[in-house]
């Protein structure tokens, strides 16, 4: 199924448009790979000054932190660039990718015993669909398409995929909506 | 009798709410789905495009319908959660018998109808026609509006008809028919795209209408200005480039300062003024003296801010202004609707492209309910029932003497009065839950256990059905086809999915199955809905709400019209007047002198906080399918009473600390949720929950003059805590609460 896979399609993700409704979290949870977990995580930055939320979904890095870190080969990068979640046979639950991840994705699973995290609606990506989370977001928060789309839907701002964390340079599969101009984002 | 038969928590024991969650090793048959259904959601205005999955005659999940023109895929929590409802163990499946003592009692359908029947006629022969009420809802399609009121005027014959739009939209309709002569909004959403400037007032879209926050979002891209104006920063004012944070109550003198503003600044059309309009003058003198130090000081909004947005409105060359029930809930809704019409056709910005105007409709078919069905005082088509004219072509349609059509009757919550003074005696209703969605509803739970006999057709045991005489289990929104009306006045089809479960029956079937047994068998001889449909058509015809060329087969063809729609070869009409011919008397919008006064129960001494209602994102109305969705309840598990740091400290409450609410009505308890998203004189709470917890034993039953709308929005509270920390709701359930 391979050759359905749309290339030319990233994930765009838009901070200041997030509603904090959690239709995406609701939308991850129907699937049955994730045992009804959502991969996608929106949370309130601090309720009692601001209504704001943030939404967390994995950043899928060039370079997989958590892969990289992983002691039992369980996790893996394929040739779309996606990061896969823990291969359940491998995993053994010890959270080194929980810990190392500079985006705070991973989570382990208590009851599974194992770490999940969102593989980019693998079984819809492949098939030519867009994840479930980005088609249901109903504000365009979240947005999955290409590249070309996105700079005509939103002249006022650039995606930004490259992440400076101190010393560590991170660029990553999925984008987010920065002022325009912006190339990277520092984080100290 | 309609009083609660055993105890209140063994009937919630036994018919719930219960949280349906999705199971987590999946739904067998969602893979390989017999049918993918292409309808809408069941909850909102919106009507969101989507696809229903079905696997032996159940539902099984959903899938987003990308080619929906307005959603195109997108959908909130309560969308992705609806087929939930479905498979439920709350589920009534069988007609129920209220024995005293006893509980429910399973019956069969041939007695519940017998006892129905018997009881309308008794109650009728011994007090008269209009002693019999009928209270209905806009989740129903456009079909079951129809025959609810073709029922309830030509087989029990009762004027005393109304429904739960009464809590939703009648304002604005109230409002758009002074100015417009018609009730719907004015544009589509398309329209949205490239307006310069957008003032949404009183409408917590992201919340309420999250998939309309795209277009939105969609105009911020193209450039658009953001007014945003409501007492807290809600989700989607976070961003605007004005949030007027006016007190709750004082919207028609915002909008009157404005007004005031645009003539004096001459930011006025006179073209459209002139050639189009008429009470311009009248207008203008109601507000003469509303300065911006005059605005600020009723507002509590800083001078500055309103004339930064006066300036924006009254310099753009396109705008769009949508409001909703945060400025209709009120005493005074219809005029705080016209106060915002008079500063659109001051601006002259309507009938063109990106030029609009329009009241988001709630409901589901809040839109094509109000029009066809079941409104006390209106007719197919939006007619008028005292019109001798729109009586007699409807007496037409439906083969009666003109004669034999009742009047006007009460609205929704004078039938609850007139109940309460012994006037009223028998009840049907359905899709309305009131126990919990009408204001001051300790006193309208006295009322219902007034009633000599009430039945009550629906699908789950609300809080209101709990009374019911007779149960009638009915159907849900995809066990029957249908169209509804979206809050952009798209005609959309509903369609079938699965068939109602066991012993439930449609919900028109019922309808019919009642007509029958009251001797108007004859008036309600449909093979299906879309004969129905076909009879509304006609009756809509020459009506201001014409679906003439409306059909199902040009429906399915272009994802919906928009109504008007007279002939079978017109396309519909997305974006009304741009012919400028209103629908009014003399052709012309009219401007209305709006005066501002105050709310009907303004805080004193003695109730000195600002108490104001609303929603959050994952519940729907009063909750009787929202409550018994799991992950839906989960996500706002308990009411929360919002309140600014400020205030809190005034009153030494802390974060969480269970707070005593006390309105000249009643009282409840509320854990404080302290936040800086809310005005320092103002306290909101959201309304979806029953009983103890249920707001509306706080809000009053005062009713604006014309809409009848009740003033949720405005009610004077006193703050008491307790010193208490409140319990999670997980220790003692809200959803259920007794």
């Amino acid at each position: 199924m391979h050759h359905y896979y749309k290339l030319q399609e990233e994930f765009f993700v838009d901070m200041q448009r997030c509603i904090g409704c959690k239709s995406c979290e609701a939308a991850c949870a129907e699937c049955e790979t994730n045992g009804e977990e959502s991969m996608i995580h929106v949370n309130y930055v601090d309720r009692a000054v601001t209504i704001q939320t943030t939404v967390q979904v994995c950043m899928h890095c060039d370079d997989p932190v958590c892969a990289n870190v992983c002691p039992a080969d369980a996790i893996t990068k394929d040739e779309f660039g996606i990061v896969h979640t823990a291969n359940t046979s491998r995993c053994i639950g010890c959270s080194n990718c929980v810990m190392a991840c500079p985006f705070g994705v991973p989570k382990k699973v208590e009851h599974y015993d194992l770490m999940m995290k969102c593989n980019m609606c693998y079984d819809r990506t492949s098939v030519g669909k867009k994840p479930m989370c980005a088609t249901v977001c109903p504000s365009g928060a979240l947005f999955y398409g290409t590249r070309e789309e996105m700079e005509k839907m939103r002249p006022n701002s650039s995606p930004v995929n490259q992440f400076v964390f101190g010393q560590e340079v991170v660029k990553t599969k999925v984008n987010i909506m920065m002022p325009k101009g912006s190339t990277e984002l520092k984080i100290f | 009798m309609a009083k609660l038969p055993i105890d209140i928590d063994r009937i919630i024991e036994q018919f719930g709410p219960t949280l349906n969650f999705p199971k987590p090793e999946g739904i067998p048959g969602r893979d390989e789905p017999d049918k993918v259904v292409e309808t809408h959601c069941c909850f909102c205005g919106m009507q969101c495009g989507i696809k229903l999955l079905a696997k032996n005659n159940k539902i099984v999940g959903f899938e987003p319908w990308m080619e929906f023109p307005f959603n195109q895929g997108r959908l909130c929590p309560k969308g992705v959660q609806r087929y939930m409802q479905d498979n439920h163990p709350d589920r009534l499946t069988t007609p129920l018998l209220n024995v005293p003592g006893e509980g429910y009692r399973p019956i069969q359908w041939e007695k519940a109808m017998d006892m129905t029947v018997s009881e309308i006629k008794r109650i009728q022969s011994l007090h008269g026609k209009d002693a019999f009420a009928v209270l209905s809802g806009v989740s129903l399609t456009n079909e079951k509006s129809y025959m609810v009121g073709k029922l309830a005027r030509t087989a029990i014959k009762t004027k005393n008809l109304d429904y739960n739009g009464r809590l939703c939209m009648v304002s604005a309709g109230a409002g758009n028919k002074k100015a417009f002569g018609l009730d719907r909004t004015s544009n589509n959403y398309d329209d949205l795209e490239k307006a310069e400037v957008i003032i949404v007032t009183g409408a917590n879209v992201s919340e309420t209408f999250p998939t309309l926050t795209y277009w939105l979002w969609r105009a911020r891209d193209n450039g658009a200005k953001l007014i945003v104006v409501d007492p807290r920063i809600i989700p989607l004012a976070r961003t605007a480039d004005i949030h007027l944070d006016i007190r709750p109550g004082t919207d028609s003198a915002l909008f009157g300062a404005i007004l005031n503003y645009m003539i004096e600044h001459d930011m006025l059309d006179h073209n459209f003024i002139d050639n189009y309009t008429s009470g311009f003058e009248a207008a203008k003198e109601a507000v003469k003296d509303y300065t911006l130090e005059w605005a600020e000081t009723i507002t509590g909004t800083k001078k500055e801010k309103i004339e930064a947005a006066a300036q924006l409105w009254g310099k753009a060359a396109t705008s769009f202004l949508l409001h909703a029930r945060g400025i209709e809930h009120h005493t005074k809704g219809v005029e705080n609707v016209l106060s915002c019409i008079n500063i659109v056709l001051a601006s002259g910005r309507i009938g063109k492209p990106y030029c609009g105007y329009g009241t988001i409709t709630g409901q589901g078919n809040g839109q094509g309910g109000r029009e066809h069905g079941h409104k006390c005082d209106q007719l197919p088509g939006n007619r008028d029932i005292e019109n001798p004219e729109h009586r007699k072509y409807i007496a037409g349609v439906w083969g009666i003497d003109e004669k034999e059509l009742p009047g006007k009757g009460l609205s929704a919550y004078e039938i609850i009065e007139a109940i309460h003074r012994n006037e009223i005696k028998g009840l049907l209703s359905l899709c309305f839950n009131p126990l919990v969605s009408l204001p001051n509803n300790n006193y309208v739970r006295e009322a219902l256990e007034k009633l000599e006999f009430y039945v009550g057709i629906d699908f789950f045991m609300s809080e209101t059905m709990r009374h019911c005489d007779i149960i009638l289990p009915g159907s849900l929104h995809e066990e029957e086809e249908g169209t509804v009306t979206t809050a952009e006045g798209r005609v959309v089809r509903i369609r079938k999915v699965v068939d109602p479960p066991k012993n439930a029956r449609t919900d028109s079937a019922i309808l019919m199955e009642l007509a029958q047994r009251l001797g108007a068998g004859d008036k309600f001889n449909f093979v299906n809905s879309e004969a129905v449909f076909n009879e509304l058509r006609v009756a809509s015809k020459g009506g201001t709400a014409d679906y003439y060329g409306i059909t199902y087969a040009k429906i399915e063809k272009n994802m919906g019209v928009f109504w008007p729609c007279p002939e079978l070869d017109h396309p519909g009409t997305p974006r009304l007047w741009e012919d400028k011919k209103f629908k009014t008397p003399d052709g012309k919008a009219h401007f209305n002198p709006v005066h501002y006064h105050p709310s009907m129960d303004p805080v004193d001494e003695e109730y000195p906080v600002i108490l104001t209602t609303g929603r959050v994102v994952s519940q729907y109305l009063s909750g009787t399918q929202t409550r018994r969705i799991g992950k839906l309840v989960e996500q706002f598990a308990q009411p929360l009473l919002e309140i600014h740091p400020t205030l809190a400290a005034q009153y030494n409450i802390q974060q969480h600390e269970e707070v005593r609410v006390i309105t000249k009505r009643g009282e409840a308890l509320f854990p404080a949720n302290i936040v800086e998203t809310i005005r320092e004189d103002t306290v909101f709470i959201p309304y979806h929950w029953p009983g103890k917890k249920s707001a509306n034993q706080l809000t009053s039953g005062h009713l604006d003059p014309i809409s009848k709308i009740p003033e949720f929005k405005v009610s004077a509270c006193q703050l008491i805590p307790t010193g208490k920390q409140a319990y999670v709701a997980k220790d003692a359930p809200d959803y259920k609460s007794n």
